[in-house]
């Protein structure tokens, strides 16, 4: 599935995010997202970043947009970036394309 | 942003280290769903009549389990056991599973297998536990299991129960208790456990049967007394695995050496168990009034930020224990501790002297000590327990130098 920047993602309701201590851990709820039922997925401060916004209320472009601003990068690399974390993502089952 | 980041980390329960020294407040928590249990083993250490109803009135409520569970969230928990008693009695179970793992919780069932339903597999099927499933064995035929388990029907029951998780893929594992009179089923057993996909060993076993931990039976404590394993017979037992010397070169170059006067040298009071009732215990078996915060009047962070740290540092008095325990160097291989103590002598503090073999026995099998030695009164244990490591354990040869320093 091709993803573009005029998309808008939302985290899915088949994984749990919480924060324990300063750090995102995803939880898989159902089976088939992850290799193995009993992983556990850790993001470090960019995917944070990208997590928190992934409520589909923006494009992926506006999030880039956001994200290049906060992060002082072009939004060419941002937007590189954030589409390969996203498809990573949903191959995971772990987000929904709107 | 950057080149190539690898921003999502995928990790295994085994593997979850990412905290580094300031790991929440609370990484597992037991509750005891309930203690009763519809089979009555000859061997148990908390089972209540599946239809008492004394105790039924008293357990937890529903919205009390989940308010446990959401403070244990609150604290980081990512791991919630529940067990019992038989967890699966409880009409909630599927209801404060589902809420556990909507949490962002794993969850291990421990349970007989007798009453998992097409529903329940299903379930876990849909939404799996993030753990493996547990399940106890108490023999390889009716007659057999029926008898453990002081129960007509049990065995098929039980039977029907695994054969819907191995239906539905649920990854489950076996361990059962060691009975003489399960002797000559070992093999059967350990042969049908091979053939379970998630079974990656052999089967766990109990053998040195705790007495009942609520003090409330003493017929049934003499029995219990006499189905333990001996000494020798848990020595036979440990030492059969091709790996057990190294194994416990690798164990005795971490985990020996007197434990001084404190009582409490385990991990009791980092995490909890909550019992059927709402108390918040130190460890599963530790039920001893003065040890335990009830969650009607205290939260979880308090119990495990305020209450179990006090305990932690309360110190033994009984002079035998201060003239054998406290100076023991067998600690890690001795299971002695406040709970087995209150157990079997309704106080924190005495000798265990069942254990207090089975670690004497242990320790010379492994050539530790001589025959007619106490290990209190050895005085170089550093240089054997050194010395122990080396030829068992190579790889550990610094934790001798360190041992032998």
């Amino acid at each position: 599935m091709d993803i573009t920047l005029d998309q808008t993602v939302v985290t899915s309701e088949d994984v749990v995010a919480r924060v324990i201590e300063d750090e995102l851990i995803i939880v898989p709820l159902v089976s088939g997202i992850g290799d193995m039922d009993d992983e556990l997925y850790t993001m470090n401060e960019t995917g944070r970043a990208i997590w928190s916004r992934l409520t589909g209320e923006k494009t992926l472009r506006a999030i880039a947009a956001d994200l290049a601003e906060e992060f002082n990068a072009t939004n060419e690399v941002i937007e590189k970036d954030l589409l390969g974390l996203i498809t990573e993502l949903v191959r995971r089952k772990m987000v929904v394309v709107q | 942003m950057s080149e190539a980041v690898n921003y999502v980390q995928k990790l295994r329960p085994h593997e979850f280290k990412i905290w580094q020294g300031k790991k929440p407040l609370l990484g597992q928590i037991d509750i005891e769903l309930t203690e009763r249990c519809n089979n009555n083993c000859l061997h148990c250490c908390i089972n209540q009549p599946e239809h008492d109803a004394d105790a039924e009135s008293r357990e937890m409520s529903t919205d009390f389990v989940k308010g446990i569970l959401t403070q244990a969230a609150a604290l980081g928990c990512l791991t919630v056991r529940f067990t019992g008693g038989e967890p699966l009695l409880r009409p909630d179970l599927a209801e404060l599973y589902l809420f556990a793992r909507r949490l962002g919780m794993h969850v291990i069932l421990f349970t007989n297998a007798r009453l998992i339903t097409e529903e329940l597999a299903l379930l876990l099927a849909k939404y799996p536990p993030g753990r493996v499933v547990e399940v106890s064995v108490y023999g390889m035929t009716p007659e057999s299991y029926d008898r453990v388990a002081c129960c007509d029907g049990a065995f098929a029951e039980f039977r029907r129960g695994v054969d819907l998780l191995l239906k539905h893929k649920i990854p489950f594992i076996v361990k059962g208790p060691k009975l003489t009179f399960l002797q000559g089923e070992q093999e059967a057993f350990e042969t049908w456990a091979a053939t379970i996909p998630s079974m990656e060993k052999l089967p766990g076993y109990s053998m040195n049967f705790d007495l009942r931990s609520r003090r409330d039976d003493p017929l049934k404590n003499a029995r219990i007394a006499k189905l333990r394993a001996t000494p020798e017979e848990t020595v036979a037992m440990l030492s059969r695995t091709p790996l057990y010397l190294k194994d416990m070169g690798q164990f005795c170059g971490k985990f020996m050496g007197p434990p001084g006067d404190k009582l409490f040298n385990c991990g009791a009071g980092h995490g909890t168990c909550i019992d059927a009732y709402g108390n918040a215990q130190l460890c599963l078996p530790l039920r001893n009034e003065s040890t335990v915060a009830d969650l009607n009047k205290v939260s979880l962070k308090t119990a495990l930020s305020e209450t179990f740290p006090a305990m932690r540092e309360i110190k033994a008095a009984n002079p035998d224990y201060l003239r054998r325990c406290a100076r023991c160097f067998l600690k890690g291989l001795c299971e002695q501790c406040p709970a087995k103590s209150w157990m079997e002598y309704g106080t924190l503090d005495t000798p265990v002297e069942y254990l207090c073999d089975v670690a004497h026995a242990q320790a010379r099998f492994l050539g530790l000590l001589g025959e007619t030695e106490h290990a209190w009164e050895v005085e170089n244990w550093k240089e054997r327990v050194a010395s122990f490591v080396d030829k068992n354990w190579p790889e550990g040869k610094r934790s001798a130098e360190e041992l032998k320093a």
